[in-house]
């Protein structure tokens, strides 16, 4: 099993998730999150409208879904092509292997939990 | 008594009181999240602590006639509990609406000055702070101006309409002293935590300045009705000339620089309220806009931690108001010619009344402030750790908003 977490721009969260759905992936879980990349934060006004100042504090969304190890270029794929303009700013997907998951309800476990 | 006066000042003293909520509402928006409460609650709690104060000795020191003392200060005891103030007494309308009236511009005052010291203040000192700077620097300062004192139409005829004296250079500058003595934020912020609040704070503020300024005509009629005309251009005209001034200089029209230019404009036509025409009312609000911008950006080059610009908002821009009425005064509306009326003289009995406020309030809210530093378990400034975690749950164990699901 691989955790996919992908950092996208918020807009295309509708985008990603219908992708995800098309490629099987029913499961996944994102949140707002703020932060840099390679465009180094976003400029805000600051005081009474006097001053502009840079904070760490882009806008995205984290999206993450755990999927089986045969799954991981088909939802790479599928993400990025949900999100990708060609601009800074599109975001970064990371995987990472996980060593087991549980379905609470049934109490099943490894990739038919999941 | 006159039915429409009576009905007008019951409303308009509900418009001022509903001022200080806007107040709360305007200064919570800007200081971080995690003060919002605290916030919210310096303003809340003048409200609960002046109208006691008030009722009990507030009115009767403000505007009773003081005897030997009358050029600056009335009488404690003559209506102390409102006793010798029947419910029949009045004029146009009854002696209880001045009571009324004037207990909400007493409220606001003590809470504007709040903003200097926001983020860090002890909140049981300022509970006492309340009681204390309302007896001895709002009451005096009242009472030379509306009073019967040295200052107003009894004394020297410095013009001030509805309080740019007696409320707005007087809080602005117990701001300084208050900022100076309490030290600055170990972390002042950067972003306002909620800028529909402070909008929206704004807005009740404008709204509740028709009572203010209308109201402080004291009756329902032309001059009313001119005084909230000329409240809302000069409002208008500010928030205009800041966002300007803004979008020049930094690309971007932000609306926390909008809201406080529309504040800095209903503080500057303040004084002048029943005093000048819409073209006064014009360059009053452009004079705002420019003068109390540019106040800003100095106060903060000084270092001086007034963390939400009382001082440059409500000082300066009360300092440009008290002025801009001896110049802008038309003889025709409110009796007292100004400056471009060929009466110069006018201009400096305002800089009189404007120098008076600003050495007496600031010195004396520095010697309270300061004494109520050195007493055993009061002090000034909150704990550091407490300053950290954030005066919402340190102070008042709340949080402004609660994320999560637990029950």
């Amino acid at each position: 099993m691989l955790k996919i977490e992908a950092i996208f721009r918020p807009e295309r969260v509708n985008a990603v998730s219908s992708a995800l759905l098309e490629v099987g992936v029913t499961g996944f879980h994102y949140q707002n999150v703020t932060g840099q990349g390679q465009q180094a934060g976003v400029e805000v006004v600051t005081g009474r409208g006097g001053h502009t100042t840079t904070r760490s504090a882009v806008s995205k969304t984290l999206l993450v879904s755990v999927v089986a190890d045969d799954k991981k270029d088909e939802v790479v794929e599928a993400i990025v092509s949900a999100t990708r303009s060609g601009e800074i700013g599109d975001g970064k997907i990371f995987v990472t292997p996980v060593s087991d998951a549980i379905r609470v309800r049934t109490g099943e476990s490894g990739d038919t939990a999941i | 008594m006159d039915s429409g006066h009576t009905a007008w000042m019951l409303v308009a003293s509900a418009l001022v009181f509903f001022m200080t909520p806007g107040l709360a509402f305007f200064y919570g928006g800007l200081v971080r999240a995690k003060n919002l409460v605290n916030t919210i609650m310096l303003s809340f709690m003048s409200i609960a602590v002046v109208s006691i104060v008030w009722v009990l000795w507030g009115f009767s020191f403000t505007f009773t006639d003081g005897g030997a003392l009358n050029d600056y200060i009335g009488n404690f005891t003559t209506n102390f509990g409102l006793s010798g103030i029947d419910v029949n007494d009045g004029g146009d309308y009854p002696a209880l609406v001045d009571v009324i009236f004037q207990m909400m511009f007493a409220i606001i005052t003590p809470a504007l000055i709040t903003g200097a010291f926001a983020e860090r203040f002890k909140f049981t000192t300022y509970l006492i702070f309340l009681v204390v700077w309302i007896t001895l620097v709002y009451s005096p300062i009242c009472h030379w101006v509306w009073g019967g004192g040295w200052l107003g139409g009894d004394g020297l005829g410095a013009l001030d309409f509805a309080g740019g004296t007696v409320i707005h250079i007087n809080a602005g500058i117990a701001a300084v002293a208050a900022a100076i003595l309490v030290g600055k934020r170990r972390n002042p912020g950067l972003q306002p935590n909620n800028v529909p609040y402070v909008v929206l704070g704004a807005a009740i503020l404008w709204f509740g300045w028709f009572g203010f300024n209308a109201g402080s005509q004291l009756a329902a009629d032309g001059i009313a009705a001119s005084a909230f005309l000329v409240t809302n251009t000069a409002a208008a005209t500010a928030a205009l000339t800041w966002g300007i001034i803004s979008q020049i200089k930094t690309g971007k029209m932000g609306a926390v620089g909008v809201a406080t230019g529309a504040v800095a404009g209903l503080v500057a036509i303040t004084p002048a309220a029943g005093f000048v025409g819409i073209w006064g009312a014009l360059a009053i609000g452009l004079g705002a806009g420019i003068i109390c911008f540019f106040a800003v950006e100095f106060i903060h080059s000084t270092g001086l931690d007034d963390a939400l610009d009382v001082f440059a908002v409500h000082g300066i821009g009360g300092i440009w108001g008290a002025i801009a009425t001896g110049i802008f005064a038309a003889e025709a509306i409110g009796g007292t010619p100004g400056l471009i009326e060929g009466n110069a003289e006018q201009v400096g009995i305002q800089a009189i009344g404007v120098i008076a406020t600003l050495i007496y309030s600031g010195v004396v809210t520095f010697i309270i402030l300061f004494i109520l530093d050195k007493i055993p378990g009061l002090g000034l400034r909150s704990e550091e750790s407490d300053e950290d975690l954030g005066l919402d749950l340190a102070a008042h164990g709340e949080q402004a908003t609660v994320r999560d699901g637990a029950d």
